[in-house]
């Protein structure tokens, strides 16, 4: 599981131009200077990296079942998706 | 009625990367056109074009900008940094709100259309990346430059095929001579030249696959090019107050349609737009020197085109000189006008006519002073820009000397 989380952090420090050990559990989005194009690009860059669909609408963050409110959540969410992916 | 001039040109083209290199090329007769350098460029039947070579967009544009722009938008704002670097103009407070970029294009992101559909077609995959759409929608190079520059008032891009430059730049001047905007940015860019692009053109029968040879007897087609050219339109009191260089006054435009055919061109189309130019720039037939013709190198166009101009200059025809510089730099479709521009700029300004290279064979169909070959130097002190587009859609625009 520790891979994958290792690869969301690289994907989401090089959308946002740090370094992966800037990038802390629990840093927002908005902390970590990613817009809303930054988002859809790291979530595309996601569902690349694990060949999974992210059930993610733009139009309304908050009503799409991906959590996105910080790192853990967002890593979290990629976990399950992995899992149910290959069960 | 305010007075416009030109205080700003840029370019990148097969000829070269700035303006500079372009009016060497195009005081050297210089051919820009060769093989082309593109994926699977085996499977096609037409493998020439006047591609800009050596193009890194390493350093120009960062990680994020890189992932947004396709190659037309790049050519643009290369081509727009240039133009408005040399205008000196900076855009702030009411100047920033009243100046816009009208950009002429006519494929839109080529590029990334062609890349994405190969993925989902040929690769089969089902994602494609989330910016396809802000890529290759054709204001995406109009609206970068509004961006970069701060530019808050009309911005937008038209499309009319190979008149789209001409049509985007009568445009702006008319913004600018009314008053409504002080300054405007235009011009226009293209970048068809990826598989898909060439592809669908090798199948209107209309490409050479040796070379282009405007007003020749023994022409057989275009070749399409790729680049962009971007001005600074100024009103002329707002420019001389600030002491900018001005390049060339724009005197005149006209537009016109045939309403006839889809792809034929026609003489009365083409001869209302010259003449429609010149009476809007209060001019005879006997004040101009020079033409940059549309001169694509196909049989149809060239001698509609040099019968219109016949028309319309009647005993005048004989003397004016008419050159086509699409043998140099290729036909860059919704960006050629505004390349061409610039040989126009060099007619009033620095008093050297471009040559129509490639001039093998008299054509009595199109027996004008083509400046076969060689540049040569006249004092000009009027221009004319003629762009005869697909669809039966004219726009001509006149310059002079300042």
């Amino acid at each position: 599981m520790s891979d994958i989380k290792d690869k969301v952090i690289e994907i989401i420090a090089e959308q946002a131009v740090l370094e992966p050990s800037d990038v802390k559990m629990d840093s927002t989005l908005e902390d970590l200077g990613i817009d809303s194009l930054g988002l859809v690009e790291s979530i595309f860059a996601i569902e690349e990296a694990f060949d999974i669909q992210v059930p993610f609408n733009a139009n309304d963050p908050q009503e799409s079942d991906f959590d996105i409110s910080d790192v853990s959540s967002i890593v979290a969410g990629v976990e399950k998706l992995v899992k149910e992916q290959s069960s | 009625m305010k007075r416009v001039v030109i205080t700003g040109a840029g370019t990148i083209n097969a000829l070269g990367h700035d303006v500079p290199e372009t009016l060497a090329a195009m005081r050297e007769g210089r051919c820009g056109i060769g093989e082309l350098d593109v994926r699977d460029a085996e499977r096609l039947s037409v493998s020439i074009g006047a591609q800009v070579k050596g193009f890194s967009s390493e350093g120009l544009f960062n990680r994020q900008q890189m992932a947004l722009y396709d190659r037309f938008t790049q050519f643009a704002l290369v081509a727009a940094r240039e133009a408005i670097a040399q205008s000196g103009l900076t855009f702030a407070g009411e100047l920033a709100h009243k100046t816009g970029a009208i950009l002429g294009n006519s494929g839109g992101g080529m590029t990334t259309i062609d890349e994405n559909y190969r993925s989902v077609y040929e690769e089969g995959k089902n994602r494609v990346h989330p910016f396809v759409v802000p890529k290759l929608m054709n204001n995406a190079a109009a609206s970068h430059v509004s961006m970069e520059f701060n530019l808050k008032g009309p911005t937008f891009t038209v499309s009319s095929a190979c008149a789209s430059s001409n049509h985007a730049m009568a445009q702006a001047f008319q913004m600018v001579r009314t008053g409504m905007s002080p300054a405007m940015i235009t011009g226009g860019s293209e970048s068809m030249l990826c598989f898909g692009g060439v592809k669908a053109w090798e199948g209107m029968r209309v490409m050479s696959k040796t070379g282009c040879r405007p007003f020749s007897a023994n022409r057989n087609g275009m070749v399409q090019g790729e680049g962009a050219g971007v001005f600074v339109f100024e009103e002329m009191e707002h420019a001389k107050k600030r002491g900018a260089e001005i390049l060339a006054e724009v005197v005149g435009f006209a537009m016109t349609s045939d309403a006839s055919d889809i792809v034929m061109p026609s003489k009365q189309g083409a001869a209302r737009a010259i003449s429609g130019a010149l009476r809007d720039a209060q001019l005879n037939p006997g004040d101009v020197q020079y033409i940059n013709a549309h001169g694509t190198g196909t049989a149809a166009n060239d001698k509609t085109e040099s019968a219109a101009v016949a028309d319309v200059f009647g005993r005048h025809a004989d003397e004016v000189m008419i050159s086509s510089t699409k043998a140099m730099h290729g036909h860059l479709i919704g960006g050629t006008g505004a390349v061409e521009l610039l040989a126009c700029i060099m007619a009033v300004r620095d008093g050297i006519i471009a040559p129509t290279i490639n001039y093998e064979e008299p054509d009595p169909e199109c027996a004008l002073d083509v400046v076969p070959n060689e540049a040569r130097e006249v004092n000009v002190e009027v221009a004319l820009s003629n762009a005869f587009a697909f669809g039966g859609l004219n726009a001509v625009l006149a310059l002079r000397r300042i």
